[in-house]
């Protein structure tokens, strides 16, 4: 075990006892990285080296020497007797899609690729006023669109520490894929769909979306603003919930922050279930997905491990006191997809219209006759294949002739899901739930090449975490078990607006219960070799 | 296999108001892939949907004692004017170069 390998407020603690430095701790993140990451992502990585398979992958931006003055400016701190922030020499990566001032911001897109933020964003600038160091930008799909991370254009992309040959999920598959391996104890990341919940799922860490507006957006490279919640990512539960006290709260850069208080997210952690409503729905443990040939829907139950694994965190909250209410309906959960697919393109495409390599990032270096000729050369260099698709289909089903068929109804559509969410957490109607336990993906992580490629397919590994998005409300997926191939998976706790702290508490105390269970002692297989070498 | 909804000429028409320009094989498959997603939206039409059903424009409500107050309407100069322009692909004297742009007479 390595300083890296610990975690969050292990280390804060050790660091307050002058038992270490954050200079140590800083240098064993970093040689972590050199040791397990490989080559960054690049524009232009040429051709695969052998290696390239052995390694994570999960940065595009390594800035360490900012990261040396931060540790030393907390350790200068520490010696003199001055009071240390929350997250004092905590190490941190911060997901690619989050202006960082003086730091290349590429959303892993060719046209980004260049910008270098004039400004920080709000998440980043807290983490940091709390006294965590970041130790860099890790790489995403592109402008997040995506679940398995192979959209960046940004290559090498991040492999799964568990298994190299799968992916790490998506977007924030930097994110997750750094924790995972010990390169931080933290990363914060963006969740619009499940870009959080269902990469922590495949990567085995612990990923939180916020509720809406709960962490401000300000700073964020845009894709759906009404669906994209930044939030932590940290291999346990109260290291996310530290993380997460540092980073919400209200932000006058960005309206739609909630004007609400922070709770302690400490304070009542370790306060167990006893007595709670956890819900379980049928509707959570099957999947519903268009065959393209037919153009017909099949609906097939989830992996029975999955579905295990689920039932069996129930069992273990039951023993801890909660009251497990089974056969809770939510049946317009099948819906999400189809209605992201329709809300998240149109507020794709109007986020898009603004990179036309004129104000900041991209343009061709080809000849043009005028700017049109510009803008359209610009944006079909600048934009990988994901972002044009979702820029069309945007367009497409907002256009006037058509808004009533898709984009109305959509949003008409999420209106179901969120009273779907309702009637079960109503403290006065049938189920009166405080969580719903549900898994978090359909699969464990994929082959990397597998699904890529299909983007119908793709988007349905975010059937279980789409639904929180439209609702607004608070989810997060912690590790629940391994599947036959030692693949982690995941489980989710949904909540009402603004119970993070329940969910929290929850996801903690299944966490203590679990502590010694076998399949907490498997390590991932890029640490095995480390280990081995 | 459903009739494609998204035909070439649609296809050229969002092309141009997307202020894209597509080579062959991307043009394919971002067209076959459109049409695919397509298939997934008409699901949305199979939901019985009551006339009284309003849209959500964002899950969480924002009545006013959660809204933040609006701020007083001060000028507020950026500290480095020229970290922003320097990011601009052109720039001559402070202005933002950019090729010619076409007129067009409204008749």
């Amino acid at each position: 075990m390595e300083l890296c390998d610990l975690s969050a407020h292990e280390l804060s603690l050790l660091l307050r006892q002058g038992r270490v430095s954050a200079v140590e701790i800083l240098e064993s993140c970093l040689q972590r990285i050199a040791r397990v990451d490989g080559r960054p992502g690049a524009l232009e990585p040429g051709d695969p080296l052998p290696e390239d398979a052995e390694r994570v992958h999960a940065f595009i931006t390594l800035t360490a020497e900012r990261a040396r003055a931060q540790a030393e400016a907390v350790d200068r701190r520490l010696a003199a007797g001055e009071a240390l922030g929350p997250l004092a020499g905590i190490p941190f990566t911060v997901k690619d899609i989050f202006c960082v001032q003086g730091t290349p911001s590429t959303a892993a897109s060719r046209i980004l690729a260049n910008f270098v933020a004039p400004y920080t964003a709000t998440p980043v600038a807290r983490m940091e006023a709390a006294g965590a160091i970041m130790l860099g930008k890790v790489n995403l799909d592109e402008f997040t669109y995506g679940s398995s991370n192979e959209s960046s254009a940004f290559r090498p992309t991040p492999r799964n520490p568990w298994k190299l040959d799968r992916v790490p999920g998506g977007s924030s598959g930097g994110s997750t894929a750094s924790v995972a391996a010990g390169e931080a104890p933290l990363s914060l990341g963006t969740d619009t769909a499940g870009s959080i919940r269902q990469p922590a799922a495949f990567c085995g860490v612990v990923g939180v979306k916020p509720t809406y507006g709960r962490v401000s957006r300000y700073g964020l490279i845009a894709f759906g603003s009404s669906l994209d919640c930044p939030g932590p990512i940290a291999r346990n539960v109260t290291d996310a919930a530290l993380m997460l006290q540092a980073i919400a709260g209200p932000d006058p850069h960005d309206s739609t922050a909630a004007n609400l208080p922070v709770p302690d997210y400490l304070a009542a952690l370790e306060e167990g279930v006893k007595g709670l409503r956890i819900g379980l729905s049928p509707d959570y443990f099957r999947i519903t997905f268009p065959d393209p040939e037919r153009g017909e829907y099949d609906q097939q139950p989830i992996p029975a491990e999955i579905a295990d694994a689920v039932r069996r965190a129930a069992d273990v909250l039951a023993d801890l006191g909660a009251e497990i209410i089974e056969d809770v309906p939510m049946p317009n959960t099948r819906y999400g997809i189809p209605a992201y697919f329709v809300i998240s393109r149109v507020e794709a495409a109007s986020n898009l219209h603004r990179y036309d390599g004129v104000k900041y990032g991209y343009r061709t270096p080809q000849p043009v006759q005028d700017l049109h000729e510009m803008y359209r050369k610009t944006r079909n260099e600048g934009f990988g294949l994901q972002p044009k698709l979702r820029i069309l289909m945007g367009m497409y089903v907002s256009a006037a002739q058509y808004s009533a068929q898709y984009y109305q109804r959509a949003l008409r559509v999420r209106t179901l899901i969120r009273r779907d969410f309702e009637q079960a957490f109503d403290p006065h109607g049938k189920y009166r739930l405080h969580a719903l336990l549900t898994p978090t993906t359909p699969t464990t992580a994929f082959p990397l090449g597998a699904v890529y490629g299909d983007s119908v397919l793709m988007q349905y590994a975010d059937q279980l975490t789409v639904p929180a998005n439209h609702a607004g409300i608070p989810g997060i997926s912690i590790p629940a078990g391994l599947d036959h191939e030692g693949l982690p998976i995941g489980i989710q706790f949904l909540g009402p607006d603004f119970s993070e702290a329940l969910l929290l508490r929850i996801a903690r105390a299944f966490e203590r219960a679990t502590e010694d269970a076998p399949w907490r002692q498997a390590r991932p297989e890029v640490l095995q070799h480390l280990a081995a070498s | 296999m459903p009739a494609e909804e998204i035909d070439r000429d649609t296809f050229a028409h969002l092309v141009h108001l997307a202020a894209l320009e597509l080579d062959e094989a991307q043009a394919d498959y971002l067209r076959r892939e459109l049409n695919h997603q397509l298939g997934a939206i008409h699901e949305l039409e199979a939901i019985p949907l009551d006339a009284d059903v309003p849209i959500t424009s964002h899950g969480v409500p924002y009545p006013p004692e959660i809204c933040p107050p609006l701020r007083a309407d001060d000028w507020q100069p950026f500290p480095n004017t020229a970290d922003i322009l320097n990011q601009a692909p052109q720039v001559e004297e402070g202005y933002v170069v950019v090729p010619d742009i076409p007129h067009t007479t409204l008749e």
